[in-house]
Formats: structure tokens, sequence, C-alpha cells
């Protein structure tokens, strides 16, 4: 492709200098000349910027806009320094739209490869727990993610994740994104929207661990994580406010052993998670997230016993836009009550946790985090605790953090342990929703 | 029948009234640009005929722009989603996209046009590339509008796109381009002539962003404050970067205005330099309102800097 335009190039400029020599006013013929040779630069530059276009989207038949085509190895005859002004800025496209396919994998070919990440999750824990123990040094996660866009009308996000050992399909989806009236659908397992820490992969997560009330009412680490349809749609709302809706439907299995929050006993027992989120812009670097979940499903005692969770969240975000990059605050809270039937009486459990982010300067972060949850099987059991942390970036691709934490257990037990957390990514990994 | 007839006029009127104030109405496109220099760009070409929407704020870092949500409800809108590529707006512009629900702005949509295909880019690596070197762009340095050569080519192909998606107005927008093109070249002449005795000298910058400007305008760039692109200065390598001005002496750091100046300031005191808030992008201060005025300040700046180092 290279040598194609440099022919055209060199055929061009011959093309010119002769046109040059044979003129009779020299004198006049230079500023001619000097326009000549700018529109030729730009046009090297508009089939520069095509080659680029059509390495980054190969696959995509659109290639850039063409107007009044003008073929490059036949310059248009110039009259007395006027030249043509607006050179197309696409010519003798054809010979590029159609590249040579000598099957293989050609560079333009692995260009459609998905974007590969690898992120890194180690964890080390000190102090003594008796009541939810873990590993002192552990590999606690390597989570793969591969992205890409499928067609125009959608994408495809995959992400599995490797303990040390088994491997799980955290998130794998399709994404309609061309969808009519402005829906968005999505089709595959996915985290849930039910509220926001629910959403989180493990390496976004603002602490080393999850909440209590996370732990003790919604699934914990693998939290409410289903295989099924969600639909999303914008709301129109006035004065700014961003309104958005979000319905979801899944087999019914979230959770596991004794986190476990739904299990689908028939192919009936489907649950589903609703969603709302209001979104404002207080000022150009403060801003407002309010959400009201709910999730309704079938717990492990069968058919007939529901579990139904009723959440809130607000988040506060302060940015100042000039200083991005050196200073930030995000106050979060998330409040949710599980309704849940058993034996021998219904257990209705409430929980919550208060959260503070600061950003001190570029590469430090302080926070804290205010813990309480009744668990959600034995609901006048309550568990509190308190976390301080401490993250050092050394760049945008790892983080290094350490976090003391206090938990007072129902069983009257407290433990205080200190976590500490490498996190180190590889590859180009998708932005993550704000 | 009297009746039916009467109702039948009014449906006929209603109907052509609706019929004549919709194309009327809807036709103005909506431009989303996701940074203010090529907003101000569109509006050159686009003039009245288009509204035009920035995402990110002239002071702000284009690198780390937050996805909120209230950007959504103009990406939900927009016919147009004119980006800078090269990977510059990598960290937050894709999950905005996916999320908008709006297929027209959607990576090879209609409406999806990446103004770096226009531009003549620089630092494109050519050997293999790999985050040791810091937060590269592997496409290339995608800071390339502060070329005023650039600007046009970049107003050139957005008239066109415009053009394409409003054929009945194409004629406008490509007259709206000449126009600009021709302020452009004369804006260029007395910029080159302002900047004429200053070419050759040397710079350091915050960060690497004004490589095509500095091509431009013939400034040699010598390095910068940061040791690699987006990590902050370390002391071993500010206290080289000194050496190195001191040695050449450079006496000008360019920074942009969302860097923190303690670290130049430092620099300078101990070299004898001085720092100038270089603006890369329009918006960047109140006054900096258009593409012209981006330049008007940055070299009336650098101008009264090297006066003043000389």
């Amino acid at each position: 492709m290279k040598h194609f335009i440099f022919a055209v190039v060199l055929a061009t400029l011959i093309s010119t200098t002769m046109w040059g020599q044979q003129s009779t006013a020299p004198a006049a013929d230079t500023a001619a000349l000097e326009q000549k040779f700018r529109d030729m630069e730009d046009r090297i530059i508009a089939l520069e910027g095509q080659v680029r276009a059509l390495k980054a989207t190969a696959a995509q038949a659109q290639p850039a806009p063409v107007t009044s085509p003008e073929t490059a190895t036949e310059p248009s005859p110039l009259v007395s320094g006027t030249a043509p002004a607006e050179t197309s800025a696409t010519s003798s496209s054809s010979a590029f739209a159609r590249p040579i396919n000598l099957g293989g994998a050609s560079n333009a070919g692995k260009a459609l490869n998905p974007d590969i990440s690898v992120i890194g999750d180690f964890i080390g824990v000190a102090g003594h727990n008796s009541i939810s123990p873990s590993p002192a040094l552990e590999m606690h996660e390597s989570e793969i993610g591969l992205q890409a866009i499928i067609d125009p009308y959608a994408r495809g996000d995959f992400f599995l994740s490797f303990g040390e050992k088994g491997v799980n399909v955290e998130e794998a989806f399709i994404t309609f994104t061309a969808l009519p009236a402005g829906f968005t659908a999505r089709v595959g397992k996915m985290r849930s929207a039910f509220g926001k820490v629910n959403m989180m992969h493990n390496h976004v997560l603002p602490f080393v661990d999850r909440p209590l009330v996370s732990n003790s009412l919604t699934g914990g680490e693998d939290g409410i994580d289903d295989a099924g349809f969600s639909l999303e749609h914008i709301l129109p709302a006035p004065k700014g406010i961003f309104l958005d809706v979000t319905a979801q439907l899944f087999r019914g299995d979230s959770g596991g052993g004794n986190q476990l929050v739904f299990q689908s006993h028939r192919k009936s027992d489907v649950s589903t998670v609703e969603h709302l989120r209001a979104y404002k812009d207080l000022t150009e670097s403060t801003n407002l997230d309010i959400g009201l979940s709910y999730a309704r499903g079938h717990n492990e005692l069968g058919s007939a016993f529901l579990t139904q969770l009723y959440g809130v969240d607000a988040t506060v975000h302060w940015k100042p836009l000039r200083r991005a990059i050196y200073h930030s605050f995000v106050g979060r809270g998330e409040f949710i009550w599980s309704q849940r039937q058993q034996l021998p009486v219904e257990q209705r459990a409430f929980g919550f946790y208060t959260s503070g982010e600061y950003q001190l300067g570029r590469r430090w972060f302080v926070g804290g985090r205010y813990d309480l949850s009744d668990r959600s099987r034995f609901a006048n059991q309550t568990d509190k605790g308190g976390s301080a942390i401490l993250t050092y970036w050394p760049s945008e691709f790892s983080q290094i953090r350490t976090q003391y934490r206090y938990t007072k257990y129902a069983e009257n037990i407290g433990a205080h342990e200190v976590l500490f957390q490498v996190l180190f990514s590889l590859g180009a990994h998708g932005a993550h929703p704000f | 029948m009297q009746n039916l007839n009467g109702i039948r006029a009014l449906v006929a009127v209603t109907l052509g009234m609706a019929l004549s104030a919709v194309p009327a109405a809807a036709k103005k496109l909506n431009v989303v640009t996701s940074t203010s220099d090529l907003a101000a760009l569109t509006m050159e070409v686009g003039g009245d005929r288009i509204n035009v929407d920035s995402i990110a704020k002239g002071y702000q870092d284009p690198h780390f722009v937050e996805a909120k949500p209230s950007f959504l409800l103009k990406l939900k809108q927009a016919d147009v989603l004119l980006v800078v590529g090269l990977e510059l707006e990598i960290g937050w512009l894709p999950p905005l996209i996916t999320q908008s629900g709006n297929p027209k702005v959607q990576v090879g949509g209609q409406g999806y046009l990446d103004a770096s295909q226009f531009a003549e880019i620089l630092e494109i690596p050519s050997g293999p590339v790999s985050r040791a070197m810091g937060d590269v762009h592997p496409l290339g340095n995608p800071h390339y509008w502060l070329d005023p050569a650039n600007g046009r080519r970049i107003a050139r192909g957005v008239a066109n796109k415009l053009g394409e998606l409003d054929p009945n107005d194409a004629p406008y927008f490509q007259d709206r381009f000449k126009d600009f093109d021709r302020r452009l070249s004369d804006a260029e002449k007395k910029w080159d002539a302002e900047m004429s005795p200053y070419r050759g000298r040397k710079v350091v910058t915050y960060h690497n962003s004004a490589t095509n400007f500095a091509k431009h305008f013939g400034l040699n760039v010598m390095g910068y404050v940061e040791p690699r692109p987006g990590i902050p200065p370390t002391p071993g390598h500010t206290i080289e970067l000194m050496g190195l001005m001191k040695r050449d002496k450079i006496k000008v750091i360019l920074v942009e205005p969302y860097f923190d100046l303690k670290t130049p300031d430092s620099i300078a005191r101990e070299t004898g330099g001085k720092v100038i808030v270089f603006l890369p992008s329009v918006g960047g201060e109140k006054e900096v309102t258009d593409y012209f005025k981006l330049f008007d300040y940055d070299i009336a700046l650098l101008m009264k800097a090297f006066q003043e180092t000389n």
C-alpha cells in the first residue's frame, strides 16, 4: 500500500515539475508552485490518514467521505497561481478500499482481534479472623477481558476470572447498541444492575474487599451475577437530569454456598432485577447519582420460597476539572433491605455502608468506610465494622494499597486485620462505565 | 357534507403545516465533539446551520475526562460525533458511545467521524511499543490540532461530512470553509511573521502535547517535565532536566493548564527560566473562544516569554 502511495506521489511530482519547466514566466510561477506543493502535502496527509483509517477499521466498509474526486495521477492544469484549494480529501480511493486479501492473518486482520487485557489482583491478609478467615497470601484473581465491536449493531465483552483454582465466567455478553427508540439491550451473563458495588469488578472496587452488606445480603464477591437479558432505556427528564431505567431477567441462580442469594429449582424460577438511576450535575465539578434497585428470586429452600431485595444508593462525586488528575472525592452510601422467606419465619434483614475516598495528589488516595449488616438468614445477628485505606498509584496501570479493617461480629468476636493488595493491568482494558 | 369538507380542509392545512414545519425545524444537525478545539473548527464551517457541543472543556486534560451520564444526554441527540481519535479518548468515550443507544454515532456509523484521518500525525512509533515508555499512544501523537495546517484539513473534512449528511446545505458549508481557509491563511502569515524571530528556539514542555505546534513554528522541544508521558515528575528526572536546560540554555517551560505548577516553578527558579501556562485547547481561558484566538493567545505568551528571557 505504501509503495502505491509513493508511486502516486512521485508521478504527481514529476508531472508537476515538467509542467513547471514548460512555463514561460518562472517568477509568477513560484507562488503557484508553492501552492501546488502545499496541495500535494495535503494530499499525502489525506492518503496517510486513509491508510490509518483502513488499518484501524479494515472490516467496516465505510471509507472517509468522498467528495469531488480528482485522480491523483492527473493533476488539473493550473492557471496563473490560482490552485484549487479544496483538493479532495480522498482520491482514487477505490484502489485502497479493496485491500488484496491473500488469506491468513494479515496485519489488517489482526486489527480485528478483540482488545485483550489481563488484570492481576494479589491480596495478602495479616491478622486473626475466626469467623471469616482469609488466606495469608493469594493471587486472588486474574481477570481476562476480551472486548470488541462485533458489527455496526453490537459489541461484545468477555470477562473471565481465574482464581488460583478454577475459572469463572464473570461476564460474557453482547450489547445491541443500534436498537430503535434509544433502547440498549444485553444478552449473556452479566453482573446485575442492583446498586453500585454489585456492578463493580474486583479491580475497580474502592477498597480491597467488598462491604459487609454485600457479603451478607447480596452474594458477596460473585454478587447477583447471572445469565439472562437486560434492557436499558434513558427516560426523558427535565432540568438536565439523567434518568435511566434498567430491567433484567435472569435464570435465577446467584451467589453460592452460604452467600447464596437466588436458586432456580425449575425453569419458571427466574429472577428479575430492576434499577432506576437519576443523575445530575450540580456544578461542573460536582454531581449526584441516586439509584433505586429491586431484585426478586427464589432461594435454596424451594420454588415456594422467595427472596426480595430492595436497595437505595447515593453517590456524590467531586472532581475539579482544572486539577482533575490531582484531586477528587467520592462519597457513597448503599442501603439494602432483604426479605427472605424461610422456615419457621420470614427474615427481614437490613444492612448498609457509607464510604468516602479522597485523592490527595496525583498518586495518593485515602479512604474510609463504615459497615453494618444483619445476616440474611438470621436477621437478629448484626455484624459491624470499619476500614481505612491508603492507595498508591505508580501509574494508571497499577495500584498498591493497604487497608486496615476492624470487624465486630454478632458472636461478639472482634477481628483486626491488615489487607495488602497489588493490582496490575496489561493490555487494552476498556473503560468501565461511570 | 359541509362539515366533512371542513374537516378535510383542516386536516390538509394541519398536515401541510406539519410537513413544512418539520424539515425546517429538524434541519439543524447536532454535532457533538470530544474536545473544544474540534467544536471550534466545526463551528467555523457549520455556522448557524448546526448545533455544536463539546464534551471536554478546554481547561481539562482530554486524557482524563469522566464519562458522566449527563454526556449521554448530548450523545443521544447527536447526528455527528467528532473525535480526536488516536486513542486520546480511549479512557472515557467508548462506554459513552455504547450506552448512548444512538446508532448514528457508533464507531463505523454514519455520524462517527475521526478527525485524525484528515491531519498530519507525528511521532507514530515505528518500533514495538510498550508501557515501559509510559502512557504512549501507539497510533501517534494525538495533540495534532495545534498546527493551523491541520486545523484547515480538519475543517475541510468536517465541511465535507456535514455536506454529505445535509446535502441542501453543502454549498453553505463549503463557502464557510473557503472563508475560514482565507482567514486562517491571513492569520497564519501574521503568526509566522510574529514567530519568525524565534524559530529554532529551544523549549521544554510538561506533557508531549506541543509537537505539532513546535513543528509548525520551528521550535525545538528538547525535553519534558514528565519523565514519560502520563508519569508524574520524579526527582531524578527533574535534576536531569535542569542540567539539560542549563547546558542548552533553555529558558521557557510550557505547561498545560491542567498540570500542577510546583515542579515546573522550581525548575524555573533553579535554571533562571520562565514558566508559561500554554493553552492546548480553545476555552482554556475565558477569552480564548475560537481557533484563531487560541493561536493569538499562545503566540503572544511565547513571544513575551522569549523576549523576557533573552
